[in-house]
């Protein structure tokens, strides 16, 4: 099966509060001081998914597809390391601090069909950035492709793609006929993590470097449908009354009587 | 012209759900300032029944598409059945669920229609007849406000952001049945299967306290006296992401960004640190109480109460002293 699996580099997601900060007039986010970008969770998952199915089946081609900054090339070498077979980084200035998801799809729905032949895109269930949840199903929508969400498993299973989905309140499991997108959600479990053999060894694999000009898009194709008008940081209260006592007994005692007089007892 | 608003209306267990409601009363906001009606579409069997309700719930005229192949949500008959619902009610804007079935086919929905989609609105203003939409972005740490261009804009809304108007039961509204005119040739997706996790008690969304757990717990036997508490003070048990990750307690019962949003009266965050993405879930909780070991952590910082303790101290005490309260 030929897979292109979606991967955006974003600020780390655990970046603490304290040091996210924004420019509200740039309308965009600061990038943390001493905090390296990272891989998207979801997408490192939806790495570690292709690979599954592709060591299930002992034959498959995996290609990673970035659209983003030259940096963005880290992301892709990530994945090639875990041990997809190549990279393809979409790299245009145009397409800087992109923020309407509408946008992202033309763009790599443009590199899918380049690509061609393609069996199966799997891409993170969202970005831990902008958290839109919108370029998997969009794309699926763009090359009309059959979609299964928030996979916590996923199997080739003559010509279909077999989708255990995580549901709001339970799981099911669909059966989807190739081509297919399916979103990754963090049940999947953990990716692998690289060995420095297979870090050395992604050094070698190739990443085709592709504009906007070479995908035959022009600015009117991708005129977002969004538009940002502010960027802010939400102000917490923060009056935390810490309970006294010598011991737990007596701290739970003190608590239960703030809770009684609250009427929440 | 399009106007007003389409809200699909989202069924569990035989009953809107409390989101439907309170997007109907956004919805309501809406076509106060720029005009047009409120418009309802109720998929499935049943929905003839429930009409009734989503009138009183501030509906001005529904479509019921009762049909059995809408019992159960599949992306390829629910995009066909809500195009046919948009084009029969023309609204200039759509409000969907953010929920598993709302994350599914709004985005899928938008692209086939050519729409502007802003996933998780949890508030908008209107100025000069234009929406503005607001939502949490980077893992909750941030709040971006967005116009859609498009004539025709999707929103999804996130559960607990509105308040539904009081039930009207002497409400106004017409139905009107229809029929979707699915292609049975399009739907390739295939159920296997579909397992409910039957939450014992109370569900956490309707829970008026929640008894949160962390990594912190140490293992999934941490959760005991987890339960035991809300059992006494009448509550549900959630867990943090990281918690469901290790398997500690069931995906269905994760609170944050990806997981429920609750807004309890109570909400007893156990050895959970306070993450902006498990805050994203919890952060209209009317009381926060945080036991946890560390002073520093975000948790605490930010909650209304806090007992600083080991958990296995803390809790069998807390439960202890709940019950002699309650007599
Ligand atoms: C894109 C994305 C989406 C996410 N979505 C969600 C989501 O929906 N929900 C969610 O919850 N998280 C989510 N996360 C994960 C989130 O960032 C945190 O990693 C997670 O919430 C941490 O869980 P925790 O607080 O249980 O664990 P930790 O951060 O490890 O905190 C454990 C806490 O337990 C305390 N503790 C330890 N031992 C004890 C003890 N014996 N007694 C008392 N206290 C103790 C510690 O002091 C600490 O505060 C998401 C992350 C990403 C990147």
């Amino acid at each position: 099966m030929k897979f292109v699996v979606c991967l955006k580099q974003v600020p780390d997601p655990e970046t603490p509060a304290s040091a996210f900060k924004i420019d509200a007039a740039g309308k965009k986010v600061v990038p943390a001081q001493g905090i390296a970008p990272v891989v998207s969770p979801f997408d490192t998952q939806a790495v570690e998914a292709a690979l599954r199915i592709k060591d299930a089946q002992g034959e498959g081609h995996i290609t990673v597809l970035s659209m983003g900054a030259a940096s963005a090339r880290d992301v892709i070498k990530h994945a090639l390391a875990m041990g997809a077979d190549e990279g393809v980084l979409i790299d245009d200035p145009a397409l800087t601090d992109v923020v309407d998801p509408f946008v992202t799809v033309k763009v790599l729905a443009a590199a899918i069909r380049k690509i061609g032949g393609v069996d199966a895109v799997i891409t993170g269930r969202q970005a831990a950035d902008w958290d839109w949840g919108v370029t998997g199903p969009g794309l699926a929508e763009e090359l009309g492709m059959t979609q299964a969400t928030f996979a916590k498993a996923v199997t080739a299973q003559n010509g279909n793609l077999v989708v255990e989905r995580v549901l709001g309140d339970g799981f099911e499991t669909v059966s989807i006929p190739t081509p297919a997108l399916v979103t990754v959600s963090n049940e999947l479990g953990d990716p692998r993590y690289p060995q420095l053999r297979q870090i050395m060894a992604a050094g070698r694999k190739q990443v085709t470097n592709y504009t906007l000009a070479d995908l035959g898009l022009s600015a009117a194709d991708i005129a977002p449908r969004l538009t940002l008008e502010k960027l802010y940081i939400p102000v917490k209260e923060s009056q935390v009354e810490v309970i006294e006592g010598e011991t737990a007994q007596e701290k739970a005692a003190n608590l239960a009587k703030k809770l009684r007089e609250a009427k929440l007892i | 012209m399009a106007e007003g608003v389409l809200v699909i209306a989202e069924v569990a267990d035989g009953k809107l759900n409390p989101l439907t409601a309170e997007m109907i009363a956004a919805g309501q906001r809406i076509v106060g300032e720029v005009g047009g009606i409120v418009n309802v579409a109720i998929f499935g069997s049943n929905a003839e029944t429930l009409a009734p309700e989503a009138v009183a719930a501030g509906g001005d005229l529904v479509y019921t598409f009762a049909e059995a192949q809408l019992d159960e949500y599949l992306t390829d008959t629910y995009v066909p059945a809500a195009e046919m619902a948009i084009s029969v009610a023309d609204p200039a804007i759509v409000l969907i669920g953010q929920t598993s079935n709302g994350r599914d086919l709004a985005p899928r929905l938008a692209f086939r229609l050519g729409a502007g989609v802003v996933m998780d609105v949890t508030e908008f203003s209107i100025s000069g007849g234009q929406v503005s939409w607001t939502r949490p972005c980077y893992g909750g740490n941030a709040r971006a406000v967005l116009a859609v261009n498009t004539p025709l804009q999707i929103a999804t809304i996130r559960s607990k952001s509105f308040d539904p108007l009081p039930a009207d039961t002497g409400r106004a509204g017409d139905t009107i049945p229809m029929e979707s005119g699915i292609d049975a040739g399009a739907v390739k997706q295939k159920l296997v299967s579909r397992e409910t996790a039957q939450a014992e008690g109370i569900r956490l969304e309707d829970a008026p306290v929640v008894v949160a757990g962390g990594r912190g717990l140490g293992g999934p036997e941490g959760f005991k006296p987890l339960e035991d508490l809300a059992n006494v003070m009448g509550g549900a048990v959630g867990a943090s992401r990281a918690a469901c990750d290790l398997g500690w307690y069931p995906p269905s019962q994760q609170i944050g960004l990806t997981g429920k949003t609750v807004s309890p009266d109570l909400y007893i965050a156990v050895a959970i640190s306070g993450a902006s993405q498990h805050w994203a879930g919890m952060a209209n909780s009317k009381n926060i109480v945080a036991i946890n070991k560390d002073p520093d952590s975000t948790m605490v910082k930010n909650a209304r109460y806090a007992i600083i303790d080991d958990y296995k101290n803390a809790l069998p005490a807390l439960i202890d002293e709940v019950k002699k309260l309650k007599g």
